[in-house]
């Protein structure tokens, strides 16, 4: 087997770029699932409809506004997909979510694979499964940056730099601001901290807005990058799942790590032994737990 | 919590019960006239998820553990029994015995780590487990990756019956031999999780999934149980599957994917959790909606979606399970 250095370099960098997306949405998973206890089943379809949002702010605004040469610049999608799916999951959960709270977790599970499907289902029905490309890339971020050692496109590094900063970002918010403070009391013990004059149902619906937003932003991001299909959500939950169950379900720097560790992961076995690749994580998520069942960065019970 | 000492109290009032065999002489008596009503390899289908249903609802409605991963039993002993038969040359029972074995022992395997989390963690663990047996599906030699495993032979029953044989009745040809045997597999597999539940192994599991703390304090190996509903469930899943393989030929991706898992889990939703006679209703329901809106492409999906939805919000108690509360009555 002949393997260069610049192909691992160039697969890892790939692996990160993939582990960059894993953690930004196992983040907004862990954010779910930490404050509200619920397994977002539909994280992937927010993901999914997050590219929609530019794809279709790209190529159709305009024909439905009546003026071709309006187009939705990826910047704007930047800003306007996180909030359009946010404003999507806040409705979900004012109207079905927040009545689920005092009954079985699993419930939550449930309903949100439903809603899984019938955004699955829908959007199958007017796009191409194949997938469609996103055109829309600026153009300052086009070609390659010759980084010493290697040439590496110039998005990719955007998108590992953007979505590590997002990542940061939250952690900090919840774990070190007055407002993450209330967000984990309101999950800690819900009665006292109302009794405290905090609003914790106002609180569970900014939580479930801020994590499917995240899933929103990855969506945007991953535009450019993948071609924009019904599916590409679906594909991706599930590893995302096991992301969280390795990182310790509702640990936000588990989260964040494990999902840049496992990425880097996934692209190394792609050099050495590709037919693995698909199933490293889940083989790495069976020896976790076979060693420390709650999770690397998980609380023990 | 007074509540699980009420419920603990219903249950032994269970075992007195005695046993009604009329309602299992009409079962019979109206799947035996199915096939000349309804295309028999519908039917047969139906019969397949039905025990899939059944034996899913065996852990979850009666053991509490929601596994979203029985795709992976379902789907695996699909693709044991196939290559058994076509390229070992395994009778028919014989492959799906052994293709019952293989999803008991994958059932073993998946389970022991899966009872180490609990609620929806447990749910979560299974699920990527099934995805390594997916992943397998998809890529061991024997497999036929995308196209799956093509072309299975009926045989002959026990060397003598041709499951291939059909009867014509006016104007069909209904395979009956193949028909009665699924049949006889459906009845079996549902005999089986009707006596594990009416058992007092059952009677143990139900104080589980009330209280398990209480059933640990009583003095029970709490994980055994789980771990061995487990792989009865999957075993009988792995039989379902198997059987499935043998009337449609084929074992396919779909199967083991993480979709027909949801699916399993809606048909148990949708006809009662922990009722006998729910998953059996719900395996009817959704199957009978796949058949008929097919034409619909993929609004199919939406209205599974929606059902689901509505079930979860509005239906929990799923079909039978409501019925029976409104009749004040177990089934």
């Amino acid at each position: 087997m002949d393997i260069t250095l610049q192909a691992i370099m160039s697969q890892a960098l790939l692996g990160l770029n993939n582990g960059a997306f894993y953690a930004l949405l196992s983040l907004g998973l862990a954010v779910i699932f930490g404050m509200l206890n619920v397994v977002n089943f539909a994280h992937g379809a927010f993901y999914m409809l997050g590219a929609f949002v530019a794809l279709l702010g790209y190529d159709q605004l305009g024909r439905w506004l009546g003026d071709e040469s309006i187009r939705m610049s990826f910047w704007v999608a930047l800003i306007i997909g996180p909030i359009i799916v946010g404003l999507l999951g806040v409705l979900i959960e004012k109207t079905m979510l927040s009545r689920l709270y005092k009954v079985d977790h699993l419930y939550g599970l449930l309903l949100t694979f439903g809603l899984a499907l019938i955004f699955e289902g829908v959007l199958s029905n007017y796009f191409n499964m194949a997938g469609e490309p996103y055109n829309g890339k600026p153009e300052i971020l086009e070609g390659a940056i010759n980084l010493g050692f290697m040439v590496f496109p110039k998005y990719r590094l955007f998108s590992i730099v953007l979505s590590l900063s997002v990542c940061f970002a939250v952690w900090y918010l919840i774990e070190k601001t007055k407002l993450g403070s209330h967000l984990r009391a309101g999950t800690e013990n819900p009665d006292v901290t109302r009794a405290f004059g905090i609003d914790v149902p106002s609180l569970r619906t900014l939580t479930y807005f801020l994590g499917v937003a995240l899933a929103g932003l990855a969506g945007v991001v991953a535009a450019p990058i993948y071609s924009v299909s019904p599916k590409m959500g679906s594909d991706l939950i599930i590893i995302v799942f096991a992301v969280v169950v390795i990182g310790g379900m509702g640990s936000i720097m588990g989260a964040i790590l494990t999902g840049i560790a496992l990425g880097l992961l996934e692209g190394l076995v792609k050099v050495f032994y590709p037919p693995l690749a698909n199933t490293v994580i889940f083989i790495v998520m069976a020896l976790v737990l076979l060693w420390r069942p709650s999770g690397l960065f998980g609380k023990e019970n | 919590m007074n509540a699980p000492v009420i419920k603990l109290a219903s249950v032994a009032s269970l075992q007195k019960k005695k046993t009604h065999f009329t309602p299992w002489i009409i079962a019979l008596l109206l799947a035996s006239v199915a096939p000349f009503i309804i295309y028999p390899i519908f039917a047969m289908e139906l019969m397949c998820f039905a025990l899939f249903a059944c034996a899913f609802n065996l852990l979850l409605g009666f053991g509490g553990l929601l596994s979203f991963g029985h795709a992976a039993f379902f789907g695996g002993a699909a693709y044991l029994c196939g290559h058994a038969i076509k390229h070992w040359g395994f009778s028919p029972e014989l492959g799906i015995l052994f293709a019952m074995l293989g999803a008991a022992i994958l059932g073993l395997a998946i389970g022991s780590i899966a009872i180490r989390r609990q609620g929806i963690y447990f749910a979560m663990v299974t699920l990527a487990l099934a995805q390594i047996v997916f992943f397998l599906c998809l890529q061991l030699p024997f497999t036929g990756g995308e196209d799956g495993l093509q072309g299975i032979p009926k045989g002959h029953l026990f060397g003598l019956i041709d499951l291939s044989s059909t009867v014509s009745v006016g104007q069909q040809q209904l395979p009956l031999a193949l028909y009665f045997f699924v049949l006889a597999i459906t009845f079996g597999g549902y005999w089986l999780i009707w006596r594990t539940v009416h058992s007092p192994f059952g009677m143990v599991l139900k104080a589980i999934k009330e209280n398990e703390p209480r059933a640990l304090s009583l003095g029970y190996q709490v994980n055994r149980y789980k771990l061995a509903t487990f792989v009865l469930s999957a075993a009988l899943a792995g039989l379902a599957g198997a059987t499935k393989a043998l009337v449609v030929g084929l074992a396919s991706l779909s199967d083991v994917s993480w979709h027909m898992s949801g699916e399993v889990v809606l048909m148990t939703l949708l006809g009662g959790m922990g009722t006998l006679l729910g998953p059996l209703v719900g395996a009817v329901t959704v199957s009978t909606l796949h058949h008929e809106l097919a034409s619909l492409g993929s609004w199919v999906t939406v209205t599974i979606g929606v059902v689901f939805v509505v079930c979860v919000m509005a239906f929990r108690r799923g079909i039978v399970g409501e019925i029976a509360y409104r009749l004040k009555r177990s089934f």
